[in-house]
């Protein structure tokens, strides 16, 4: 048998642990599977390689993709190129954090315990809302968790779903919700934002939640008061997806009247990794958290009167109540949510603050630039935060004129055509403060020319 | 304190210094962060039009004022109070703690890999495509499926995603199946995800020998069936024997067969689902394929199937073109639709991958033959010393009992709390529940026999001390940054954060 460096096993261990098992050969281990489900011979899968012929291939695959170091970016549609502060990919190189598994173990985790502790304080302070849990899988999931939750809590089975909500996102909620019997209703937009007329008639007694976006998936601000206000008349209940960026200068859901806020963390601080992993958070009212899904940390003393932390509120979670569960999740994504922190840390109460600025005047420079050019304009007027809906002639092949902005170094907005024919030719372009001035005149030179 | 550990010798965990929150470290006025000028033109009159006052936050977010050498100590302290597999000896059992090997890490934040987005032209992200593509393939025939989905992001989600597709199918069938069976050894995710999935759950005992009693499932199987849930190796570390009748018995009765992977770490190689009879399966690369579990996530769980269950599968699976190029395949009409954003924890599945690459076929063999023989082989020498209540061979992990304890007045979290005095973190206990004091020990392929001896000794030496001081078990760990936490008061009165505002 050929050594590997991750097995340390040599063949005078082998002999001699065998021998204390009692076992002739490896052989002797597997002499409970039965012979016709062994299986004979090698698998077909890809082969060894050795460590340079590894980086080698993998350096050459990486290479295939053009990656946002080399290409400036104008795609956002739910994940962003925002500056990572370089402070973060240190900390979550610390291998005490990325190799330990969930802190069930308190007295050697207070580290994770502790960081988790921050992460919930993080959001609640972000959003306004009460209580946080450790994070969910990204924020589509924690979305359909949301309606999940807000079906028990109200015992309704019907929700009501705005379009301006991303599509994948609703997608996702449509999945869960149809495993739970919960009834979907979509209702549509006006000006980028969600129809409130529409929104009105089509809450009622049967309505658990309203779930929104803001901003929305077309970057535009939501009226989220007066979306409260609908929903909490029929005593449903309020969801709210808010990018956790963007509440550097928008006001916090909790302030708005959300019983429960979500979102993606992947803003603060994550690397786009081809859209995942990335770190959903979830944050409700006092009056739900006992019916919160996934993992929530504590603070307590241990026997000594000293601060500590803990796994909390275990009593909702599958690894005690099974199929009672409030949510099957069973992991959260720790190592991301210590990123968001490190980054909200870093960039702390100015910061952010700051970085707000930043991406609010980048994309209205943008949008002026870009809507003044012959032949393209804003599809809505409505408030945005950094990321906007341009419409193009009626002729435009926006998937020719991504082609064409990435032989210049540019990686395109997000072809809006597909998920809403109604706008024509669209590109939903998102500027963060990453992008140069003449990043942006650039692009909308390259756009004017190729129109 | 009556202990004879020498309390001066430095154990894996030196943090013992309280750590203040980040936010008991702001100054006002102190930053860390460097943000560019502003280079465009704008007034105030132009900001103010832009967005209403009343959107606008009303009170700024209470976030910490420190320096970057604030943030750098203050989670570098955090870190020294945690322990990972780096650390030291971490045989939890059922969580595949293995070595999380350094040149994953590496490549993971290849810029070309961790900085690309997924709506990027399909023309700029061929590389990426390619390793999702041969991923697919790899873990359909190390699983023995005909597709596999990288989709969901943990094994809960996988179970869901397959349970899911189940439903789908029956249901295309006309048929109204209601029932899922689990083992009463099951992981408490699989009557959770059938719960999401819209399923009852029937959980059936187990047999003496710790299998699944094959007369329990003739009696309840029938045509509400929609499938049955299996960990196998079961998280007794048992080979269910008869499989084959198992699969049999579910698939006359009209229903599927579920493969938790959880504890695919006994059999790469040697046997796969696919040909146990199983339909879906899915993995738990944080497990198996040795990505890191992050304390706590992220994983990733990619969902294999049968050609029957194809149709069903979540949107979007990646295909090969006749051109050799890569694309995203076009959802069937009949998907479960989305399980996530995106295509999966893409970052992960590099990591995945990149292990795979690391061994080939033949390597993961031996991973899963060494694995086994480090659990036989602590099996072999611990019985003695504790109750081991199935007979071996086990496969790559084992269950004991600390109930021989309970005598002295000591129970199996007194042992776990021990191990920590001696720089090892415990196994899983009292799990699973249908061993009383329940201690389940998972070595993996990693750990070289010196570990596993000494870890032996130490578990022998606290069974001795169990029955001499058990005071010492009751109060211990000693050397950690706390000692045992107040874990009714946390959950009686919760503190859940630090209420900054």
């Amino acid at each position: 048998m050929k050594k590997h460096r991750y097995i340390p096993m040599t063949e005078q261990n082998e002999r001699e642990m065998l021998a204390v098992v009692g076992a002739e050969s490896m052989e002797d281990l597997f002499v409970d599977i039965p012979k016709n489900v062994r299986y004979q011979g090698t698998l077909p899968m890809s082969s060894a390689l050795d460590e340079a012929g590894l980086l080698r291939h993998m350096t050459q695959l990486a290479s295939k993709n053009a990656d946002s170091d080399r290409y400036a970016s104008f795609l956002g549609a739910g994940l962003y190129d925002h500056q990572v502060p370089v402070v973060i990919n240190h900390v979550i190189s610390r291998s005490e954090f990325y190799t330990a598994y969930t802190p069930y173990q308190p007295e050697v985790s207070q580290g994770e315990l502790q960081a988790i502790f921050e992460f919930q304080s993080y959001i609640c302070e972000l959003t306004g809302m009460e209580v946080a849990n450790a994070s969910m899988y990204d924020g589509a999931t924690a979305m359909a968790e949301a309606a999940s939750l807000a079906s028990a809590a109200t015992r309704r089975k019907k929700i009501v779903i705005s379009s301006t909500v991303h599509p994948e996102t609703r997608e996702v909620v449509r999945t869960y919700a149809y495993g739970l019997g919960i009834e979907v209703v979509e209702v549509g937009f006006d000006n980028g934002v969600t129809d409130l007329t529409q929104l009105e008639s089509s809450i009622d007694g049967d309505t658990a939640a309203v779930l929104v976006q803001s901003p929305n998936f077309f970057g535009a601000v939501e009226n989220v008061r007066a979306i409260s206000d609908l929903i909490h008349a029929q005593k449903g209940l309020l969801v709210v997806s808010a990018n956790p960026i963007s509440l550097g200068l928008l006001e916090a859901p909790g302030k708005l009247g959300a019983d429960i806020t979500v979102g993606d963390a992947q803003p603060l601080g994550i690397s786009g990794s081809f859209g995942g992993p990335t770190c959903g958070y979830f944050a409700v009212s006092k009056a739900l958290m006992r019916k919160i899904p996934g993992r929530i940390v504590g603070q307590t003393t241990d026997k000594n009167g000293k601060r500590g932390f803990v796994l909390t509120l275990q009593a909702r979670e599958q690894h005690i109540r099974r199929d009672k569960a409030t949510s099957n999740i069973c992991s959260n994504q720790a190592l991301l949510a210590l990123s968001a922190s490190v980054y909200l840390s870093i960039m702390g109460r100015q910061g952010l603050i700051d970085v707000c600025d930043l991406n609010l005047k980048k994309s209205h420079y943008a949008a002026k630039q870009l809507s003044a050019i012959q032949g393209a304009k804003l599809a809505f007027s409505s408030p945005f935060f950094n990321e906007f809906v341009l419409q193009l002639p009626e002729n435009t092949d926006l998937h020719a004129l991504n082609e064409k902005l990435l032989e210049e170094g540019f990686i395109g907005g997000y072809d809006l055509s597909r998920q809403y024919p109604e706008l024509g030719p669209a590109m939903l372009i998102a500027v963060t403060e990453k992008r140069l001035k003449e990043d942006i005149d650039r692009f909308a030179e390259i756009l004017e020319g190729s129109l | 304190m009556n202990t004879t550990l020498d309390l001066t010798t430095p154990t894996m965990l030196d943090g013992k210094e309280d750590c203040a929150l980040i936010f008991e470290l702001s100054q006002p006025g102190r930053v860390a962060y460097s943000l560019p000028e502003c280079d465009v033109p704008s007034s105030d009159e132009e900001m103010s039009s832009w967005l209403p006052a009343e959107f606008k936050r009303s009170d700024a977010a209470a976030l910490p004022e420190v320096s970057e050498v604030d943030v750098i100590r203050h989670y570098t302290g955090l870190s020294r109070r945690n322990f990972g597999v780096d650390n030291g000896f971490y045989p939890l059992g059922s969580c595949t703690m293995k070595y999380n090997p350094k040149i994953n890490e590496d490549v993971a934040r290849y810029a070309g890999f961790a900085k690309i987005h997924p709506y990027q032209p399909v023309s700029s992200v061929q590389g990426a495509l390619q390793m999702m593509y041969t991923l697919q393939n790899d873990l359909a025939a190390l699983t023995g499926m005909d597709a596999v989905t990288l989709q969901p992001a943990a094994g809960a989600h996988g179970e869901w995603t397959g349970l899911m597709m189940i439903r789908s199918y029956h249901e295309a069938r006309g048929e109204h199946r209601t029932k899922v069976i689990v083992p009463d050894s099951s992981h408490g995710t699989n009557p959770a995800s059938a719960t999401v999935a819209g399923f009852e759950t029937v959980t059936i005992p187990s047999n003496a020998k710790g299998m699944v009693d094959l007369d329990k499932l003739r009696e309840v199987v029938g045509s509400d069936t929609a499938a049955l849930m299996l960990t196998n190796p079961s998280t007794l570390g048992l080979f269910e024997e008869q499989i084959v009748e198992i699969a049999e018995i579910v698939h006359e009765a009209g229903g599927l067969l579920y493969y938790d992977g959880a504890n695919s770490n006994a059999i790469m190689g040697i046997t796969r689902p696919g040909d146990m009879g199983f339909d879906v399966v899915h993995l738990n690369l944080h497990k198996t394929m040795s990505t890191p579990h992050g304390g706590g996530g992220p994983g990733a769980g990619p969902v294999g199937v049968k050609s029957i269950l194809i149709p069903y599968l979540p949107a979007p699976t990646i295909e090969k073109k006749a051109d050799g190029s890569y694309d995203f395949a076009e959802a069937s009409k009949d998907s479960i639709g989305r399980v996530k954003a995106f295509y999966g924890n893409f970052g992960i599945l590099v990591r995945a991958y990149t292990y795979i690459r690391t061994y080939g076929p033949d390597g993961l063999r031996r991973v899963s033959e060494c694995a086994v023989l480090n659990a036989n082989y602590m099996m072999a020498r611990l019985k003695g010393h504790y109750e081991v209540p199935f007979a071996g061979p086990c496969k790559h992990e084992f269950v004991m009992s600390g109930s021989g304890l309970k005598q002295y007045g000591v129970r199996t979290l007194d042992v776990a709390k021990r191990l920590l005095d001696f720089g090892y973190h415990p196994p899983t206990i009292y799990f699973p529940l249908n061993v009383e004091e329940c201690i389940m020990i998972e070595p993996t392929e990693t750990e070289s026999k010196e570990t596993l001896d000494g870890f032996i000794d130490t578990m022998i030496r606290i069974a001795e001390e169990a029955k001499t001081d058990p005071e010492l078990l009751l109060n211990a760990p000693y050397t950690t940054p706390v000692t045992r936490l107040d874990e009714t008061n946390a959950a009686r009165k919760p503190v859940l954060n630090c209420a900054c505002s």
